[in-house]
Protein backbone atom coordinates (compact mmCIF):
# COMPACT_ATOMS: atom_id res chain seq x y z
CA UNK A 1 0.00 0.00 0.00
CA UNK A 2 1.23 3.61 -0.56
CA UNK A 3 1.58 6.00 1.47
CA UNK A 4 1.23 9.50 0.78
CA UNK A 5 2.23 12.55 3.51
CA UNK A 6 0.06 15.67 3.31
CA UNK A 7 2.57 18.15 5.13
CA UNK A 8 0.93 19.61 8.43
CA UNK A 9 2.67 22.52 9.62
CA UNK A 10 -0.09 23.90 11.39
CA UNK A 11 -1.72 26.29 8.98
CA UNK A 12 -5.19 26.46 7.87
CA UNK A 13 -7.26 23.64 6.81
CA UNK A 14 -5.77 20.64 5.73
CA UNK A 15 -9.07 18.94 5.77
CA UNK A 16 -10.38 19.33 2.28
CA UNK A 17 -6.89 18.68 1.19
CA UNK A 18 -6.34 14.65 2.71
CA UNK A 19 -10.30 14.68 2.27
CA UNK A 20 -9.51 14.98 -1.51
CA UNK A 21 -6.62 12.68 -1.62
CA UNK A 22 -8.40 9.91 0.06
CA UNK A 23 -11.22 10.44 -2.54
CA UNK A 24 -8.87 9.91 -5.57
CA UNK A 25 -6.54 7.33 -3.83
CA UNK A 26 -9.06 5.03 -1.44
CA UNK A 27 -6.42 2.35 -1.64
CA UNK A 28 -3.33 4.04 -0.42
CA UNK A 29 -2.83 5.74 2.97
CA UNK A 30 -3.03 9.43 3.53
CA UNK A 31 -1.39 10.62 6.58
CA UNK A 32 -1.09 13.86 7.70
CA UNK A 33 1.76 14.98 9.40
CA UNK A 34 4.32 17.08 10.64
CA UNK A 35 6.77 13.88 11.89
CA UNK A 36 10.11 14.11 9.76
CA UNK A 37 10.21 10.17 9.45
CA UNK A 38 7.06 9.67 8.36
CA UNK A 39 7.46 12.12 5.45
CA UNK A 40 10.41 10.57 4.49
CA UNK A 41 9.16 7.60 4.26
CA UNK A 42 6.08 8.38 2.71
CA UNK A 43 5.81 7.45 -1.14
CA UNK A 44 4.66 10.71 -2.13
CA UNK A 45 4.38 13.94 -0.44
CA UNK A 46 1.56 17.14 -1.16
CA UNK A 47 2.66 20.39 0.39
CA UNK A 48 -0.05 22.74 1.14
CA UNK A 49 0.43 25.89 2.33
CA UNK A 50 -1.94 28.94 3.90
CA UNK A 51 -1.60 32.07 5.48
CA UNK A 52 1.14 34.82 4.83
CA UNK A 53 4.68 33.91 3.22
CA UNK A 54 6.20 34.80 6.99
CA UNK A 55 3.84 32.59 9.35
CA UNK A 56 4.05 30.04 6.81
CA UNK A 57 8.43 30.10 6.70
CA UNK A 58 8.07 30.49 10.60
CA UNK A 59 5.70 27.18 10.64
CA UNK A 60 8.25 25.78 8.35
CA UNK A 61 10.66 26.23 10.56
CA UNK A 62 8.96 25.54 14.09
CA UNK A 63 7.72 22.19 13.13
CA UNK A 64 11.02 21.15 11.80
CA UNK A 65 10.27 20.01 8.27
CA UNK A 66 12.15 21.87 6.37
CA UNK A 67 14.69 19.35 6.11
CA UNK A 68 12.12 16.48 5.60
CA UNK A 69 10.62 19.19 2.58
CA UNK A 70 13.39 19.89 0.92
CA UNK A 71 14.76 16.19 1.07
CA UNK A 72 11.39 15.03 -0.21
CA UNK A 73 10.99 17.97 -3.28
CA UNK A 74 14.64 16.13 -4.05
CA UNK A 75 13.87 12.41 -5.11
CA UNK A 76 9.89 11.68 -4.70
CA UNK A 77 6.68 13.02 -6.29
CA UNK A 78 6.10 16.25 -4.90
CA UNK A 79 2.84 18.32 -5.21
CA UNK A 80 2.99 21.68 -3.99
CA UNK A 81 -0.61 23.30 -3.19
CA UNK A 82 -0.92 27.31 -3.61
CA UNK A 83 1.63 28.41 -0.15
CA UNK A 84 3.20 25.60 -0.98
CA UNK A 85 4.44 26.77 -4.29
CA UNK A 86 5.03 30.23 -3.15
CA UNK A 87 7.70 28.90 -0.32
CA UNK A 88 9.68 27.15 -3.36
CA UNK A 89 10.83 30.84 -4.60
CA UNK A 90 13.89 32.55 -3.29
CA UNK A 91 12.11 35.70 -2.08
CA UNK A 92 8.89 37.25 -1.36
CA UNK A 93 7.39 40.45 -1.25
CA UNK A 94 5.12 39.93 1.33
CA UNK A 95 5.55 41.07 5.17
CA UNK A 96 8.03 43.58 3.79
CA UNK A 97 10.02 40.88 2.33
CA UNK A 98 10.24 37.43 3.47
CA UNK A 99 13.17 35.06 2.45
CA UNK A 100 11.92 31.70 0.94
CA UNK A 101 13.34 28.03 0.45
CA UNK A 102 15.10 29.04 -2.63
CA UNK A 103 14.24 25.77 -4.60
CA UNK A 104 13.79 27.49 -7.70
CA UNK A 105 15.42 31.26 -8.33
CA UNK A 106 13.00 34.13 -8.92
CA UNK A 107 10.28 35.99 -6.50
CA UNK A 108 6.77 36.05 -5.38
CA UNK A 109 4.92 39.37 -6.13
CA UNK A 110 1.65 41.22 -5.23
CA UNK A 111 -0.72 41.98 -7.62
CA UNK A 112 -1.10 45.35 -9.13
CA UNK A 113 -3.76 47.82 -7.69
CA UNK A 114 -6.07 49.91 -8.92
CA UNK A 115 -7.17 48.13 -12.18
CA UNK A 116 -10.78 47.97 -13.38
CA UNK A 117 -12.80 45.11 -15.35
CA UNK A 118 -15.22 45.69 -17.87
CA UNK A 119 -17.99 47.10 -15.77
CA UNK A 120 -15.55 49.45 -14.50
CA UNK A 121 -15.39 47.59 -10.84
CA UNK A 122 -12.19 47.89 -9.45
CA UNK A 123 -10.90 44.13 -10.09
CA UNK A 124 -10.49 42.47 -6.57
CA UNK A 125 -7.47 41.22 -4.73
CA UNK A 126 -7.34 38.73 -3.64
CA UNK A 127 -8.24 36.72 -7.03
CA UNK A 128 -11.06 34.85 -5.40
CA UNK A 129 -12.44 31.90 -7.69
CA UNK A 130 -12.13 30.36 -10.83
CA UNK A 131 -10.22 31.07 -13.69
CA UNK A 132 -8.88 29.25 -16.54
CA UNK A 133 -5.65 27.62 -16.32
CA UNK A 134 -3.47 27.91 -19.34
CA UNK A 135 -1.46 24.35 -20.13
CA UNK A 136 2.00 25.62 -21.12
CA UNK A 137 3.87 21.99 -21.59
CA UNK A 138 3.08 18.03 -22.14
CA UNK A 139 2.92 16.53 -18.36
CA UNK A 140 1.32 13.73 -17.04
CA UNK A 141 -0.27 15.92 -14.70
CA UNK A 142 -2.31 17.38 -17.21
CA UNK A 143 -3.71 14.40 -18.34
CA UNK A 144 -7.25 14.05 -18.88
CA UNK A 145 -7.55 17.97 -17.99
CA UNK A 146 -8.36 20.13 -20.93
CA UNK A 147 -6.81 23.03 -22.12
CA UNK A 148 -8.10 25.98 -20.33
CA UNK A 149 -10.05 24.32 -17.52
CA UNK A 150 -10.99 26.65 -14.63
CA UNK A 151 -9.47 25.92 -11.39
CA UNK A 152 -10.28 27.91 -7.90
CA UNK A 153 -7.73 30.02 -7.19
CA UNK A 154 -7.63 32.25 -3.56
CA UNK A 155 -4.48 34.31 -3.40
CA UNK A 156 -3.23 38.15 -3.47
CA UNK A 157 0.66 37.00 -4.54
CA UNK A 158 2.21 35.52 -7.72
CA UNK A 159 5.21 33.89 -8.24
CA UNK A 160 7.61 35.13 -10.94
CA UNK A 161 10.56 32.40 -11.76
CA UNK A 162 13.33 33.34 -13.14
CA UNK A 163 13.66 30.35 -15.39
CA UNK A 164 10.62 29.86 -17.71
CA UNK A 165 11.23 26.65 -18.62
CA UNK A 166 9.84 25.41 -15.60
CA UNK A 167 6.17 27.01 -16.01
CA UNK A 168 3.81 24.47 -16.56
CA UNK A 169 1.00 26.70 -16.59
CA UNK A 170 -0.20 30.38 -16.61
CA UNK A 171 -3.35 32.11 -15.90
CA UNK A 172 -4.61 35.51 -16.57
CA UNK A 173 -5.73 37.78 -13.64
CA UNK A 174 -4.78 40.98 -13.48
CA UNK A 175 -1.60 40.20 -15.23
CA UNK A 176 -0.64 36.98 -16.59
CA UNK A 177 1.59 34.66 -14.71
CA UNK A 178 2.76 31.24 -13.67
CA UNK A 179 -0.28 29.20 -11.91
CA UNK A 180 2.04 25.92 -12.03
CA UNK A 181 5.52 24.86 -12.06
CA UNK A 182 6.89 21.10 -13.05
CA UNK A 183 10.56 20.00 -12.50
CA UNK A 184 11.71 16.65 -12.39
CA UNK A 185 9.44 14.73 -9.68
CA UNK A 186 8.05 18.04 -8.16
CA UNK A 187 5.04 20.20 -9.38
CA UNK A 188 3.43 22.80 -8.01
CA UNK A 189 0.32 24.76 -8.33
CA UNK A 190 -0.99 28.25 -6.75
CA UNK A 191 -5.13 26.80 -7.72
CA UNK A 192 -6.01 24.47 -5.02
CA UNK A 193 -7.01 21.42 -6.30
CA UNK A 194 -9.17 20.24 -3.57
CA UNK A 195 -11.22 22.55 -3.98
CA UNK A 196 -11.97 22.61 -8.09
CA UNK A 197 -14.65 19.99 -8.27
CA UNK A 198 -13.92 17.51 -11.56
CA UNK A 199 -10.63 18.80 -12.97
CA UNK A 200 -8.98 19.49 -9.44
CA UNK A 201 -9.49 15.81 -8.53
CA UNK A 202 -8.15 14.55 -11.63
CA UNK A 203 -4.93 16.49 -10.74
CA UNK A 204 -5.19 14.65 -7.65
CA UNK A 205 -5.72 11.74 -9.02
CA UNK A 206 -2.74 12.14 -11.81
CA UNK A 207 -0.45 13.04 -9.17
CA UNK A 208 -1.24 9.79 -7.04
CA UNK A 209 -0.33 7.77 -10.15
CA UNK A 210 2.30 9.66 -11.33
CA UNK A 211 5.76 8.09 -11.85
CA UNK A 212 8.18 10.62 -12.53
CA UNK B 1 -10.74 35.64 -20.48
CA UNK B 2 -10.23 36.03 -17.14
CA UNK B 3 -12.32 35.60 -13.54
CA UNK B 4 -15.29 33.54 -13.78
CA UNK B 5 -18.11 34.97 -11.98
CA UNK B 6 -19.66 33.00 -9.61
CA UNK B 7 -23.17 30.97 -8.74
CA UNK B 8 -23.59 30.41 -5.07
CA UNK B 9 -26.62 28.34 -4.35
CA UNK B 10 -26.97 28.95 -0.13
CA UNK B 11 -28.88 26.81 2.22
CA UNK B 12 -30.69 28.03 4.90
CA UNK B 13 -30.66 24.93 7.47
CA UNK B 14 -32.59 24.92 10.67
CA UNK B 15 -31.98 22.27 12.83
CA UNK B 16 -30.64 20.18 9.94
CA UNK B 17 -32.94 20.33 7.24
CA UNK B 18 -32.82 22.72 4.31
CA UNK B 19 -35.60 25.59 4.65
CA UNK B 20 -35.60 28.82 3.06
CA UNK B 21 -37.93 32.30 4.52
CA UNK B 22 -39.71 34.68 2.92
CA UNK B 23 -38.25 37.98 4.49
CA UNK B 24 -37.25 35.23 7.16
CA UNK B 25 -40.33 34.70 8.73
CA UNK B 26 -42.66 32.08 6.13
CA UNK B 27 -40.55 28.89 6.59
CA UNK B 28 -40.68 25.56 3.61
CA UNK B 29 -38.84 22.57 4.24
CA UNK B 30 -36.71 22.00 0.95
CA UNK B 31 -34.76 18.64 2.05
CA UNK B 32 -31.77 16.70 3.19
CA UNK B 33 -28.89 19.42 3.16
CA UNK B 34 -26.20 16.91 2.35
CA UNK B 35 -28.44 15.66 -0.54
CA UNK B 36 -29.02 19.48 -1.62
CA UNK B 37 -25.05 20.20 -1.53
CA UNK B 38 -24.71 16.53 -3.59
CA UNK B 39 -27.15 17.66 -6.55
CA UNK B 40 -25.53 21.83 -6.56
CA UNK B 41 -22.16 20.66 -7.11
CA UNK B 42 -23.68 17.62 -9.80
CA UNK B 43 -25.03 20.60 -11.62
CA UNK B 44 -22.10 22.94 -11.07
CA UNK B 45 -21.90 25.30 -8.78
CA UNK B 46 -19.31 27.13 -8.49
CA UNK B 47 -19.26 27.26 -3.97
CA UNK B 48 -21.95 26.50 -1.63
CA UNK B 49 -23.08 28.33 1.49
CA UNK B 50 -25.15 27.18 4.32
CA UNK B 51 -26.58 29.69 6.57
CA UNK B 52 -27.54 28.25 9.85
CA UNK B 53 -30.44 29.13 11.54
CA UNK B 54 -30.81 26.90 14.13
CA UNK B 55 -32.71 28.90 17.24
CA UNK B 56 -32.07 26.23 19.71
CA UNK B 57 -28.92 25.46 20.92
CA UNK B 58 -28.90 21.77 21.76
CA UNK B 59 -29.50 21.17 17.76
CA UNK B 60 -26.31 23.97 17.02
CA UNK B 61 -24.44 21.02 16.92
CA UNK B 62 -26.24 19.62 13.41
CA UNK B 63 -24.74 22.30 11.24
CA UNK B 64 -21.01 20.54 12.19
CA UNK B 65 -22.00 16.97 10.95
CA UNK B 66 -23.98 18.91 7.74
CA UNK B 67 -20.56 20.40 6.88
CA UNK B 68 -18.46 17.31 7.73
CA UNK B 69 -20.20 15.10 5.46
CA UNK B 70 -20.57 17.49 2.62
CA UNK B 71 -16.81 18.45 2.65
CA UNK B 72 -16.00 14.60 2.34
CA UNK B 73 -17.63 14.41 -0.80
CA UNK B 74 -17.86 17.85 -2.63
CA UNK B 75 -14.57 19.10 -3.60
CA UNK B 76 -15.64 22.90 -4.20
CA UNK B 77 -15.34 26.25 -1.69
CA UNK B 78 -18.20 25.83 1.29
CA UNK B 79 -18.89 28.56 3.70
CA UNK B 80 -20.71 28.37 6.53
CA UNK B 81 -22.64 31.03 8.75
CA UNK B 82 -25.11 32.04 11.76
CA UNK B 83 -24.16 31.66 15.08
CA UNK B 84 -20.56 32.26 14.48
CA UNK B 85 -19.17 34.70 17.72
CA UNK B 86 -15.99 33.56 18.73
CA UNK B 87 -12.39 32.05 17.32
CA UNK B 88 -13.62 29.21 18.22
CA UNK B 89 -16.88 29.01 16.41
CA UNK B 90 -14.23 29.74 13.38
CA UNK B 91 -12.16 27.15 14.33
CA UNK B 92 -14.40 24.39 14.93
CA UNK B 93 -16.28 24.97 11.13
CA UNK B 94 -13.09 25.11 9.27
CA UNK B 95 -11.89 22.06 11.19
CA UNK B 96 -15.85 20.77 9.81
CA UNK B 97 -14.18 21.01 6.60
CA UNK B 98 -15.37 24.64 5.66
CA UNK B 99 -13.33 26.88 3.37
CA UNK B 100 -14.71 30.22 4.85
CA UNK B 101 -17.23 31.15 7.67
CA UNK B 102 -19.55 33.97 7.25
CA UNK B 103 -19.65 36.79 10.28
CA UNK B 104 -22.52 38.86 10.80
CA UNK B 105 -24.07 40.09 13.81
CA UNK B 106 -20.98 39.32 15.81
CA UNK B 107 -19.18 41.46 13.75
CA UNK B 108 -21.40 44.94 14.64
CA UNK B 109 -21.48 43.88 18.10
CA UNK B 110 -17.03 43.53 18.42
CA UNK B 111 -15.46 44.49 15.04
CA UNK B 112 -12.55 43.01 16.30
CA UNK B 113 -13.52 39.89 16.22
CA UNK B 114 -12.92 40.41 11.99
CA UNK B 115 -9.94 41.23 12.92
CA UNK B 116 -8.89 38.71 15.17
CA UNK B 117 -10.53 35.81 13.24
CA UNK B 118 -9.03 37.25 9.93
CA UNK B 119 -5.47 37.10 12.03
CA UNK B 120 -5.79 33.76 13.04
CA UNK B 121 -6.96 31.81 10.11
CA UNK B 122 -6.16 34.53 7.27
CA UNK B 123 -8.57 36.84 5.00
CA UNK B 124 -9.51 34.19 2.89
CA UNK B 125 -11.18 32.41 4.86
CA UNK B 126 -13.23 35.13 6.58
CA UNK B 127 -16.69 36.33 4.78
CA UNK B 128 -18.48 39.57 6.43
CA UNK B 129 -21.98 39.23 6.24
CA UNK B 130 -23.83 42.32 5.71
CA UNK B 131 -27.66 42.41 5.97
CA UNK B 132 -28.53 46.09 4.66
CA UNK B 133 -32.08 48.17 4.22
CA UNK B 134 -32.97 51.29 2.12
CA UNK B 135 -33.28 54.24 4.69
CA UNK B 136 -33.04 56.95 2.33
CA UNK B 137 -36.77 58.42 0.91
CA UNK B 138 -38.39 59.12 -1.92
CA UNK B 139 -35.65 61.95 -3.87
CA UNK B 140 -32.96 62.04 -1.26
CA UNK B 141 -29.72 60.54 -1.92
CA UNK B 142 -29.54 56.49 -1.88
CA UNK B 143 -28.62 55.66 1.85
CA UNK B 144 -28.42 52.28 3.57
CA UNK B 145 -27.84 50.59 6.99
CA UNK B 146 -27.10 47.40 8.51
CA UNK B 147 -29.38 45.53 10.51
CA UNK B 148 -29.04 42.63 12.69
CA UNK B 149 -31.25 39.83 14.17
CA UNK B 150 -32.19 38.51 10.64
CA UNK B 151 -33.22 42.06 9.44
CA UNK B 152 -35.16 43.05 12.46
CA UNK B 153 -32.93 45.39 14.54
CA UNK B 154 -31.29 48.74 13.06
CA UNK B 155 -28.24 49.62 13.75
CA UNK B 156 -28.00 52.99 12.56
CA UNK B 157 -24.80 52.24 10.75
CA UNK B 158 -24.07 53.34 7.29
CA UNK B 159 -23.89 50.22 5.33
CA UNK B 160 -21.54 51.32 2.99
CA UNK B 161 -18.68 52.45 5.42
CA UNK B 162 -19.41 49.47 7.21
CA UNK B 163 -18.15 47.64 4.34
CA UNK B 164 -15.24 49.86 3.78
CA UNK B 165 -14.35 49.06 7.87
CA UNK B 166 -14.95 45.28 7.32
CA UNK B 167 -12.48 45.14 4.42
CA UNK B 168 -10.22 46.97 6.54
CA UNK B 169 -10.47 44.92 9.09
CA UNK B 170 -8.96 42.11 6.77
CA UNK B 171 -12.62 40.82 5.49
CA UNK B 172 -11.80 38.40 2.75
CA UNK B 173 -15.42 39.28 1.03
CA UNK B 174 -18.26 40.81 1.60
CA UNK B 175 -21.72 38.67 1.67
CA UNK B 176 -24.15 41.73 1.13
CA UNK B 177 -28.05 40.69 1.45
CA UNK B 178 -31.04 43.58 0.42
CA UNK B 179 -33.49 43.27 3.79
CA UNK B 180 -35.86 44.77 0.98
CA UNK B 181 -35.50 42.58 -1.38
CA UNK B 182 -34.58 39.31 0.35
CA UNK B 183 -37.55 36.50 -0.57
CA UNK B 184 -39.58 38.95 -2.76
CA UNK B 185 -38.66 37.56 -6.33
CA UNK B 186 -38.10 41.05 -7.82
CA UNK B 187 -34.25 41.18 -8.14
CA UNK B 188 -31.14 42.39 -6.63
CA UNK B 189 -31.34 45.69 -4.90
CA UNK B 190 -28.51 46.65 -7.67
CA UNK B 191 -27.27 50.58 -6.83
CA UNK B 192 -26.77 48.67 -3.13
CA UNK B 193 -24.66 46.15 -4.39
CA UNK B 194 -22.39 48.64 -7.28
CA UNK B 195 -22.12 50.69 -4.50
CA UNK B 196 -20.07 48.44 -2.18
CA UNK B 197 -18.65 46.82 -4.96
CA UNK B 198 -16.94 49.91 -6.08
CA UNK B 199 -16.22 50.84 -2.44
CA UNK B 200 -14.23 47.91 -0.96
CA UNK B 201 -11.21 46.14 -2.43
CA UNK B 202 -12.55 42.75 -1.88
CA UNK B 203 -15.04 40.40 -3.75
CA UNK B 204 -18.82 41.23 -2.91
CA UNK B 205 -21.47 38.69 -3.40
CA UNK B 206 -24.82 40.08 -4.18
CA UNK B 207 -28.11 38.26 -2.43
CA UNK B 208 -31.58 39.02 -1.85
CA UNK B 209 -34.59 38.89 -4.05
CA UNK B 210 -33.85 36.35 -7.07
CA UNK B 211 -36.59 35.34 -8.81
CA UNK B 212 -35.75 34.76 -12.42
CA UNK B 213 -32.36 34.77 -14.15
CA UNK B 214 -31.55 37.62 -15.51
CA UNK B 215 -31.88 38.57 -12.11
CA UNK B 216 -28.49 36.99 -11.76
CA UNK B 217 -27.15 38.32 -15.00
CA UNK B 218 -28.30 42.08 -13.71
CA UNK B 219 -26.46 41.49 -10.12
CA UNK B 220 -22.69 41.00 -12.25
CA UNK B 221 -23.70 43.64 -14.91
CA UNK B 222 -25.38 46.63 -13.21
CA UNK B 223 -24.42 45.25 -9.55
CA UNK B 224 -20.80 44.76 -10.83
CA UNK B 225 -21.17 41.60 -7.96
CA UNK B 226 -18.39 39.57 -8.34
CA UNK B 227 -20.45 36.04 -7.43
CA UNK B 228 -24.12 35.93 -7.18
CA UNK B 229 -26.43 34.30 -4.26
CA UNK B 230 -29.66 32.66 -4.30
CA UNK B 231 -31.98 30.00 -2.26
CA UNK B 232 -35.48 29.18 -3.22
CA UNK B 233 -35.20 29.50 -7.24
CA UNK B 234 -32.53 26.44 -7.04
CA UNK B 235 -34.14 24.57 -3.93
CA UNK B 236 -37.50 24.38 -5.76
CA UNK B 237 -35.68 23.16 -8.76
CA UNK B 238 -37.11 26.22 -10.91
CA UNK B 239 -34.01 26.45 -12.46
CA UNK B 240 -31.08 24.32 -12.26
CA UNK B 241 -27.55 25.58 -11.67
CA UNK B 242 -26.92 24.79 -15.08
CA UNK B 243 -29.55 26.80 -16.83
CA UNK B 244 -28.74 29.63 -14.99
CA UNK B 245 -24.87 29.04 -15.75
CA UNK B 246 -26.10 29.06 -19.67
CA UNK B 247 -28.17 32.02 -19.06
CA UNK B 248 -25.51 33.91 -17.82
CA UNK B 249 -23.50 33.07 -20.73
CA UNK B 250 -26.03 33.51 -23.42
CA UNK B 251 -25.74 37.36 -21.59
CA UNK B 252 -22.20 37.83 -22.08
CA UNK B 253 -21.22 37.18 -18.63
CA UNK B 254 -18.15 34.82 -18.23
CA UNK B 255 -18.61 31.92 -15.77
CA UNK B 256 -17.55 28.43 -15.65
CA UNK B 257 -19.39 25.83 -17.90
Amino acid sequence: METIAVVDYNLGNLHSVSKAVEHVAPDARVLVTDDHAQIAQADRVVFPGQGAARDCMKAISDHHVEAAVREAAEVKPFLGICMGLQVLMEYSDENGGTPLLDLFPGQVRHFARGRVDDNGVPLKIPHMGWSQVNQAIDHPMWQGIDDQSRFYFVHSYYIVPDDKSIVAATTDYIDPFACAIASDNLFAVQFHPEKSADAGLQLLKNFVNWKP
Amino acid sequence: MGLAKRIIPCLDVDAGRVVKGVKFVDIRDAGDPVEVARRYNEEGADEITFLDITASSDERETIVHVVEEVAGEVFIPLTVGGGIREVADVRRMLKAGADKVAINTAAVFNPEFVKEAADSFGSQAIVVAIDAKRVSGEGEPSRWEIFTHGGRKPTGIDAIEWSQKMADLGAGEILLTSMDRDGTKIGFDNELTRAVAEAVPIPVIASGGVGDLDHLVDGIKLGGADAVLAASIFHFAEYSIGEAKQHMADAGVEVRL
